[in-house]
């Protein structure tokens, strides 16, 4: 009984100083501003996949939602606009869109919220002509946060797409 | 700001930790963290020691004592006042625990001997002086703590009436790392977190797990292919099937009370609806249809109604439907947000998570009481109810600390015990059925 209460406390000592150490792991960073790229649209000639290295705009891979929204932020529209528009130049890429909650809600609820968000992103690419097989919605809901406190600012940073280029 | 948040936290932890008890090494660790004043005060006497064998591998009557003590029912005699060490009727002096103010003494003895533990046990009212239940029960192998469970799933029934549920399991996720390190498993383990055994290791998001009726089986959610897939996996075998892996969600499976039927939530055709997937056939039949999110389906009972979550009002809230379909009916109404719900096995309690603002805590509707709900967790954070076979507890998520664990909690909410993993995340317990002895 002794042996095993000190090894609890041992686990407990170990399991606060982890907390510790995980807490400025996982510090959040501010969510990034807006790009100020210039409207892609205006661009000249088509995207190559250098341009989703180097092109402020495509380089940009996450837009943010409010709570218990899937409605795209007029924020966003530029980068919704520069990903159709590659998508658009370049039919042979193809995109998966991760949707994703904050950790407010069912595990089950939040992965048809994270699904109606990637669909949210997908329906407003196929409006700006990429093509519906060009693009793959998967949602994680809650499971998959980058940020692990209990506050809005680390909220506001899961609820997020994330888009991925599987062929670029 | 945190840092005196973190050191009260550790204090707190050190002074719990006296009530602790390792249960494995990858498994969880226990802790009750507040008892009950009007429980039933029962003493459980250390058990002797029966010819000259070796001594018994696990305590039974330190298991017994803590099984009834987490049920919220019961209080134990802390073992310091038990100044008397009977094992058998004719030993007990019922002066003594009136004067204790007990109502009930266990005593026994256990034997050791070729891998075999058996214990002799007999339960006393003490005001009365009469003997409520005699019995003994022996097993051989690894998980010699089932005498124990067994012993106190007897004295739970004598006693309060209904049928034990100490000698079942749980299953749940656990979650070590974060981002690119995470390991998730789908663990099992006895119903006080004892003997964990791991399912399914995956290095992407497991959810959801659920228990076939006869116990043999769990399906789950695994994102292991990358989008969602629901399996069937047997315990014993290690032997899995992928049931459905459609376009988009596969989601929240439950077996149907016959074990014929898995009901399913699936966004093939664009939004989240409720299916049943007939398991022998295969055969898919979607009962909601409205475009909203609908998910999380429980059977009720006797298999003929499903109660499920869906948005279609504006935020969540729980439905009810015929299994076969039909039209929906909302049966709640109490709090903004209402989901995730776990039907008892007589059909009259459903817990659920119910969310006001940002808090989000387990209710429990008593449909007997005209749907009077309850509060049975604290919050800030807390998910997926699951109860207990007999209804007597329930086991929750609370992710509201710095790591995720689990609460075991009577159904009156007044005992709560905490079971967590030294170095991550526990959740999405789902409590088991009973088991053959």
């Amino acid at each position: 009984m002794n042996a095993t209460v000190r090894v609890s406390v041992v686990a407990l000592l170990c399991l606060a100083a982890a907390a510790c150490a995980k807490k400025q792991e996982v510090k959040p960073t501010p969510p990034p501003e807006a790009p100020t790229a210039t409207a892609p649209a205006e661009t000249n000639g088509a995207f190559t996949p250098a341009d989703l290295q180097t092109n402020p705009c495509l380089r940009t891979r996450v837009i943010y939602f409010d709570f218990d929204k899937s409605d795209i932020q007029s924020q966003f529209d530029n980068i919704v606009a520069c990903h159709a528009k590659y998508l658009r130049d370049r039919p042979m890429a193809r995109m998966t869109i991760e949707g994703n909650t904050d950790e407010r809600g069912t595990a089950e609820y939040n992965l048809g919220l994270g699904e109606r968000r990637g669909n949210a992103l997908a329906s407003a690419l196929e409006a700006d002509g990429a093509s519906a097989d060009q693009i793959k919605v998967v949602s994680y809901g809650k499971e998959r946060p980058v940020c692990r406190e209990h506050n809005e600012s680390c909220w506001h940073l899961n609820r997020r797409d994330n888009i991925v280029y599987t062929v670029e | 700001m945190r840092t005196p948040k973190l050191l009260l936290a550790m204090v707190l932890a050190l002074v719990t930790a006296l009530f602790a008890l390792q249960a494995g090494a990858q498994g969880l660790t226990v802790q009750i963290v507040n008892g009950v004043p009007s429980a039933i005060p029962i003493t459980v006497v250390p058990f002797g020691q029966q010819g000259s064998g070796p001594a018994s591998p696990v305590d039974v009557a330190q298991i017994v004592g803590m099984d009834l003590n987490r049920c919220g029912q019961f209080r134990t005699l802390p073992t310091s006042e038990i100044v008397q060490s009977p094992t058998t009727g004719s030993q007990i002096q019922f002066a003594t625990w009136k004067q204790l103010k007990q109502d009930y003494i266990v005593v026994g003895t256990t034997s050791y001997s070729g891998g075999v533990l058996t214990a002799n046990f007999q339960l006393w009212d003490v005001n009365k002086q009469q003997m409520l239940l005699q019995d003994s029960i022996a097993r051989q192998g690894s998980d010699l703590r089932r005498v124990a469970h067994q012993i106190a799933d007897q004295i739970y029934q004598k006693i309060i009436g209904v049928r034990g549920a100490f000698d079942t399991r749980i299953a749940y996720i656990t979650q070590t790392g974060f981002e690119k390190t995470a390991q998730y498993a789908l663990v099992i383990a006895d119903s006080d977190g004892y003997n964990p055994q791991t399912v399914v290791r995956s290095h992407e998001p497991l959810l959801s797990p659920a228990w076939s009726p006869n116990g043999q089986e769990l399906a789950y959610v695994s994102f292991e292919s990358g989008d969602s897939a629901i399996y069937i996996q047997n315990i014993a075998t290690g032997a899995r099937r992928l049931v459905s892996a459609r376009p988009g969600i596969n989601g929240a499976p439950r077996f149907s009370p016959d074990g014929k039927k898995l009901a399913v939530s699936l966004s093939f055709r664009r939004n989240p609806e409720i299916y049943t997937i007939d398991l022998a056939t295969g055969a898919l039949t979607q009962i909601t249809h409205n475009l909203s999110i609908n998910t999380e389906p429980r059977w009720t009972p006797d298999g003929q109604n499903i109660i499920f979550t869906s948005d279609r009002s504006g935020k969540p809230q729980l439905y009810e439907m015929p299994a076969s379909g039909g039209v929906p009916q909302r049966i709640t109404f109490q709090g903004q947000y209402n989901a995730d719900s776990s039907i008892s096995y007589d059909g009259k309690k459903i817990a659920m998570v119910q969310g006001n603002g940002n808090v989000y805590r387990i209710a429990v509707m008593d449909r007997s009481l005209g749907g009077q709900e309850t509060f049975v967790s604290p919050g800030n954070l807390d998910f997926s109810p699951s109860w207990a076979p007999n209804a007597s507890m329930l086991l929750y998520t609370a992710s509201g600390g710095p790591q995720s664990v689990l609460y075991a909690v009577s159904a009156d909410g007044r005992v709560r015990q905490r079971l967590m993993m030294s170095n991550g995340d526990v959740r999405s317990p789902a409590w088991g059925p009973y088991r053959n002895p």
